[in-house]
């Protein structure tokens, strides 16, 4: 039997298993087989065995005797002695590790160029990045060499390149879903989320990571999954945050495709309403990147040549400490640490990390507000669809502002969901929807109507 | 909007390497001048978050409201030595061994 993995979905693939018309070697084998033209991965697997269907996983997420890097030379060599929970929990289920994607260096990024490894290329034109930090995942889900993936989504690693890929990927509400082995950022940012070719697949496999962890004490209880089926958008309330959706930098072709998108939504019964956020698009981005560099200086102070990863030589403790730093963080790393060190240091903490803090409740209570009047809000995930390989390198502020839209829910902790609303020049444009906290049945719903109506083909165009 | 701003509030030489030396990161000189101007422009534009009085508003840590997650507390087996020290650059018996400090 033939396989198209390009558009095979995990449902799919679920049915031909249980009914025996494809053995899970045969399954794994179509994945493997096929060539990583875009580098899409940083390690294959073989295969494990099993009739499960197979998954990506970022490389941010620790396995078990597999090669786990974040991207990053400091841990080049490293090989996990445990598993991390939604790794443990794919496992089982069944599901069987394919290998692990591409990601910019200890998700530090938006564009994937960023992996100490080499960039990895968008499947629908690889002169073109797949964004970041999960631009492995997302091009791998896109590129028929996997059917789902993790990823992890500290400010839109997750849903930036599921947009720029043209593919399902949701972040989680913070705390369903458990960060135990996952390679630290910004703790209390990070969650790791699904990448999938559709949203009942999307949803399918947040059921299966999501919920409380006992390694994880910032876990909770989460809502029973419904797998959605509805249509319709009856009764459905959408906010139109006017900031997100007219904010300066949205491309006119992202600005026609989400217009349809939202008026399609309107055509299937939602009410739509254009709502204000008034500070939280303005100050997002300045507020993240305070916060997530200043965890992330904290976190990344445990890379110091003793336990695990690089160590290079040094005539003391303390010159092998900063010659190991030196030598295997790169640029973007670098940046955000002294950047968070620079945030937290004595006589800056109250103008620099105080305020941020501040300033992060009131995003969250501006959205607290948005969602007494709407069910979720709607505008484009990512200001610009996929843009050309190295445009961006050179200038981090410039890499950063791919980050505006997705920002803001990030910080109060809300989920997030991109589904592909069209194209524009012949690439995808993301629609992002956000709920309050624990609202993923609701945007799963949503998100399945539109996409029903929507009609998007997935399959990028050059290689139907 | 988050503009990209060229004019430097600036970070100066010392302050990169005092900010490096803090964070135990080694720079060569080229380094130095490189991060100067980045961090510049970057710590220029974050700066924004000081043009607003935010004095009668708390700050968040945490995105959720939950206090005082317990576990039982009950002894459970550790890693395994050997799992412990399989990623160590270097080890002496059961322990790591480093340069002299």
């Amino acid at each position: 039997m033939t396989i198209d993995t390009l558009r095979l979905t995990a449902e799919e693939a679920k049915g031909l298993l249980e009914r025996r018309e494809i053995s899970g070697a045969e399954l794994f084998a179509a994945y493997a087989e096929r060539e990583d033209d875009l580098h899409a991965y940083l390690y294959r697997c073989e295969d494990p065995g099993g009739d499960g269907i197979p998954i990506a996983l970022k490389d941010i997420i620790s396995t078990k005797g597999v090669p786990t890097t974040a991207g990053s030379k400091i841990l080049e060599s490293y090989v996990p002695v445990f598993d991390a929970t939604v790794a443990a929990r794919c496992k089982e289920h069944g599901l069987r590790l394919l290998g692990k994607t591409n990601t910019d260096e200890f998700a530090m990024g938006s564009s994937t160029e960023n992996s100490a490894f080499g960039p990895t290329h968008n499947p629908w034109d690889p002169t073109r990045v797949p964004g970041g930090s999960g631009g492995g995942a997302a091009a791998a889900v896109s590129g028929g060499l996997a059917p789902w993936g993790l990823g992890s989504d500290t400010g839109g690693s997750i849903k930036q390149p599921s947009a720029l890929c043209g593919n399902v990927g949701l972040r989680p509400t913070y705390g369903t879903v458990s960060r135990y082995g996952a390679v630290a950022f910004a703790s209390s940012l990070d969650q790791i989320g699904p990448v999938a070719k559709n949203v009942r697949d999307c949803a399918y496999l947040y059921s299966i990571i999501s919920g409380r962890d006992e390694n994880d004490s910032t876990t909770v209880d989460v809502p029973a999954v419904e797998v959605p089926n509805a249509e319709d958008l009856k009764g459905l309330r959408i906010g139109l945050p006017k900031e997100m959706n007219d904010a300066e930098g949205i491309e006119p072709g992202v600005r026609d495709a989400v217009r349809k998108a939202i008026e399609l939504a309107e055509s299937l019964g939602a009410s739509v309403e254009e709502c204000s956020l008034p500070l939280s698009v303005d100050y997002g981005l300045a507020c993240y990147y305070l916060v997530a560099p200043a965890e992330a200086s904290s976190n990344l102070g445990r890379y110091d040549g003793v336990r695990y990863g690089l160590r290079s030589d040094g005539a003391d403790f303390r010159e092998m400490l900063m010659h190991t730093r030196h030598d295997g963080f790169g640029d973007e790393p670098k940046r955000r640490i002294m950047i968070g060190t620079y945030a937290l240091s004595s006589g800056y903490y109250d103008a620099y990390y105080g305020k941020a803090q501040r300033v992060r409740t009131v995003i969250k209570r501006e959205h607290d507000a948005a969602f007494e009047k709407y069910d979720l809000i709607v505008s484009p995930t990512s200001p610009t669809v996929a843009f050309e390989l190295g445009a961006k390198t050179a200038d981090p502020l410039a890499m950063y502002l791919n980050d505006l839209l997705t920002i803001p829910s990030c910080m109060a902790g809300l989920p997030g969901l991109n589904i592909p609303c069209g194209l524009s020049e012949g690439l995808p444009v993301g629609l992002q929807l956000v709920g309050p906290q624990f609202a993923e049945n609701t945007l799963f719903r949503v998100a399945h109507a539109l996409e029903q109506a929507l009609a998007f083909d997935v399959v990028p165009e050059r290689l139907r | 909007m988050f503009h990209v701003r060229r004019v430097m509030a600036g970070i100066s030489r010392d302050e990169v390497l005092h900010v490096a030396r803090l964070a135990r990161l080694e720079l060569t000189d080229e380094e130095v001048s490189k991060f100067q101007e980045q961090l510049s422009a970057i710590i220029d534009a974050i700066s924004k978050v000081s043009e607003l009085d935010l004095s009668d508003v708390p700050p968040t840590a945490h995105p959720l409201e939950i206090a005082n997650t317990w576990a039982e507390d009950e002894p459970r087996p550790s890693l395994p030595l050997d799992d412990v020290f399989a990623n160590a650059p270097d080890r002496d018996d059961d322990y790591f061994r480093v340069p002299p400090a």
